[in-house]
């Protein structure tokens, strides 16, 4: 079975409300089929206006959205055969369970037999066999989600839209709920489109992620490539933690440059930059950055314990660094600690090639 | 059960019961001094008025009072042939206290009530018991029979001892067209003076399609309220709300304004062609004046029960019914609709029960054909002064109103009622 890599395609498409902002700017998308890709971005960013355009509840101002070729702008939501999870579950509330999974199957004229059979399995998917008979409020908001989650893929979708289903959950909950919906994708192949602001739960589960920023895509891989090698200061800042430095650019080879800061220089990997005098932010992940090391490192440097925060599983160090008192480091907490007590002056290196040359902030 | 469990004490030794009530007491009182007012308020406003209704339009002490005597002799009467001489002479007794006490007319007219004819032949028994014509030392039965012809008919004593227990279901009766025929059975009256029947009909049909208007105007608005922007949503709000803060008679007259056949509506209609000048519609003083006024002034009733309902019903799920494939019909039908039953029972119970007992507006538009029940109330308190007759009818709607709010909460349950 071949896939097809342009299963839904967004073509240049534009969304405005009121005739003033653009929502969504251009869009260029292809979603391949059996692909879970996760829109992510902070709110306001036009990641749920575009899940809203794909399921047919606002129409795109310009351009065109296609499903498996076929142009969908014009066809109304019932008919895009597209399943779709709520933010706040969206379950009928006057319906029992069954009659709620048993919904999207009548309205197709679905056999009696075969209802049940699919209500059965697709309850059985999220392991809540037996809860037929219950009315949505008497279950658990973990249920309730799951409940959703079965009643989007009972009718067998080619595509199903996550609106931040997990966001009302706790956090315990909400982990294993990712991974429970990251098997179900696994064990179904369905494509799943799903929206979150939470760039851990994006992480976990995608096969690629859409950051979304200002109404525009800034960057689209998969979830190492996009932590390990943001494309610019917006998704280095918005996924994961992120230590920066502004300067200027002074010198300028292949994969290495030399960058000015207020009173010194560092080597970072030129990303954005192209020529010399051009401004930039160096952005440099914590975990990156080694204390006393051992090998040799191309950025070695000594700064001041500020504020040492203990983490369970690691240690969060705070230093006076380079004349900023905001640079992180992540210290595992191993057995073979160090003594890391505040006032007390350490000495830090880092890889230039870890240390990415991204546009200024 | 709980005897058999083990009673749990306190660290003092004291039941966790009794310790429990004795914190919970003082809340208990600060909760009933809070509600005092108000309990009092419906006490004196509400329940002691009902009462007091009630015993009104079941009390019949007026002739149990005036002739004591003569209903203790009649209780040894069959009723069959006439009344002995004992019963002739405590009549007599009684009849000569009630002349004594001026009260003789009263008795007339009330005995008249029961069976036509007494008023005459009680006067005739006063004149000869003022003149003194009546000899106390012979038979009295022989002299009262001899005052008028109707004395020795035994009907008219037995109309007497009808009207003996001091408590009488006939104003209830009356209500529905029915009275105690001679022999004491519940009959009906004549076909062409059952009036009370068919304003009953009448109101139940009028409140009944009022409450259909309203519903069939209101959902839409209500929807609409429910869905639209803020700024839209309380600018309709408003609308629908000013007519509920005007006046319900400048409301009303306003609407004789509008429907009078020389009125603003019919105007239009001639303007545009859709009747004749020379014969334009009457659309006041009927039924259709009073369901136009009515609808119109009850629409907030089902209009705001229904938007606080629909408030609540969140947009996603009408997009999820969508987006799982039903057509918008079948998203609305099967999903909104169901969850909207509780505010279209509040509205229509709500519009029914004014509708029910409404007054003003039928007896400013209503004219002949559109006038209710509570007209009819209003007549007999206002005009006939038959207060227990008007207490007893409204004590008959009252219990229509209660039926009406069981049946529904057999059907709905009250607890599916959503006022807001």
């Amino acid at each position: 079975m071949s896939k097809n890599p342009e299963f839904v395609k967004f073509d240049k498409v534009d969304k405005s409300y009121d005739g003033k902002v653009l929502v969504v700017k251009d869009l260029q998308l292809d979603i391949a089929e059996g692909e879970f890709i996760t829109m992510l971005g902070p709110s306001g960013s036009g990641k749920t206006t575009c899940l809203m355009m794909l399921a047919g509840f606002e129409t795109p101002t310009h351009g065109e959205i296609l499903l498996d070729g076929n142009i969908i702008s014009n066809i109304p939501p019932h008919k895009r055969g597209i399943g779709m999870v709520f933010q706040n579950y969206a379950l009928f509330p006057h319906m029992t369970v069954y009659e709620n999974l048993a919904f999207p199957l009548r309205v197709r004229k679905v056999e009696k037999d075969e209802i049940d059979k699919k209500v059965d399995k697709a309850l059985s998917m999220v392991s809540l066999s037996g809860f037929e008979t219950r009315m949505p409020a008497q279950l658990s908001g973990g249920q309730q989600q799951r409940v959703a989650v079965a009643r989007a893929l009972v009718f067998d979708p080619a595509v199903v839209l996550m609106d931040e289903p997990l966001g009302a959950l706790d956090k315990n909950l909400r982990e294993s709920m990712q991974y429970e919906i990251k098997h179900i994708h696994e064990s179904i192949g369905v494509t799943v489109v799903y929206v979150t602001h939470d760039q851990s739960e994006a992480l976990t589960m995608s096969n690629r992620i859409a950051v979304f920023n200002d109404g525009k895509v800034q960057q689209l891989s998969n979830p190492a490539e996009l932590y390990e090698k943001p494309v610019n200061s917006f998704v280095a800042e918005f996924i994961g933690e992120n230590n920066t430095f502004n300067g200027e650019v002074v010198d300028i080879a292949k994969d290495k440059c030399k960058v000015k800061l207020a009173n010194s220089e560092i080597l970072a990997n030129p990303i954005s930059v192209k020529s010399k005098g051009e401004k930039t932010t160096v952005s440099l992940r914590p975990e990156r950055a080694l204390i006393n090391p051992t090998d040799k490192m191309d950025n070695m440097f000594s700064g001041k314990i500020e504020e040492v925060i203990y983490h369970g599983d690691h240690t969060r160090v705070r230093l006076n660094l380079l004349g900023s008192s905001e640079f992180i480091l992540k210290v595992p907490n191993s057995t073979s600690n160090l003594e890391l007590k505040v006032n007390q002056d350490i000495n830090i290196g880092w890889n230039s090639i870890d240390a990415r040359a991204l546009d200024p902030k | 059960m709980s005897s058999e469990t083990k009673q749990i004490l306190t660290t003092d030794g004291i039941p966790l019961e009794v310790s429990l009530k004795k914190a919970e007491k003082k809340n208990k009182i600060k909760a009933f001094l809070l509600v005092a007012p108000l309990l009092l308020f419906l006490i004196i406003t509400y329940v002691f008025p009902i009462g007091e209704m009630f015993s009104r339009s079941i009390d019949d002490k007026m002739i149990t009072n005036m002739l004591p005597k003569t209903f203790k002799e009649m209780e040894k009467w069959d009723g069959q042939e006439l009344p002995s001489e004992e019963v002739f002479a405590a009549f007599y007794y009684d009849f000569k206290v009630l002349v004594e006490k001026q009260e003789h007319g009263k008795l007339g007219q009330r005995l008249n009530k029961e069976k036509n004819g007494f008023n005459s032949i009680t006067k005739k028994l006063f004149r000869q018991v003022k003149r003194k014509k009546i000899d106390e030392t012979i038979s009295i039965k022989e002299q009262v029979m001899r005052v008028h012809k109707r004395w020795r008919n035994v009907e008219y004593w037995q109309a007497i001892k009808r009207t003996a227990p001091p408590y009488t279901m006939s104003k209830y009766l009356k209500g529905i067209d029915m009275y105690y025929a001679a022999d004491g059975s519940i009959t009906q009256v004549d076909e062409d003076r059952r009036i009370h029947r068919i304003l009953w009909l009448r109101t139940l049909e009028i409140a009944f399609f009022v409450t259909l208007f309203c519903f069939l105007m209101g959902y839409p608005i209500a929807h609409l309220l429910a869905t639209l922007p803020m700024k839209y949503s309380n600018l309709l709000m408003i609308c629908v709300l000013l007519p509920f803060w005007t006046s319900l008679l400048v409301r009303t007259a306003s609407w004789m304004i509008l429907l009078q056949q020389q009125g603003v509506v019919n105007d239009f209609f001639v303007m545009i062609g859709l009747v004749s000048d020379d014969n334009r519609p009457e659309m006041m003083y009927n039924k259709v004046g009073t369901y136009v006024a009515m609808t119109q002034i009850l629409l907030p009733f089902m209009v705001l029960p229904l938007y606080s309902v629909m408030k609540t019903i969140s947009p996603s799920l009408m997009r999820a019914g969508k987006s799982l494939g039903g057509t918008p019909f079948v998203a609305f039908w099967k999903v909104y609709f169901p969850l909207t039953i509780p505010g279209i029972g509040a509205g229509c119970l709500l519009v029914f029960i004014l509708a029910i007992g409404y007054y003003i507006t039928p007896a400013l538009v209503g004219g002949a054909s559109g006038t209710l029940i509570s007209n009819q109330i209003a007549f007999h308190m206002k005009q006939t002064l038959d207060w227990s007759f008007a207490s007893a009818m409204g004590l008959m709607l009252l219990s229509g109103v209660l039926v009406i709010y069981w049946i529904y909460n057999k059907l709905v349950g009250v607890d599916n009622i959503k006022l807001g």
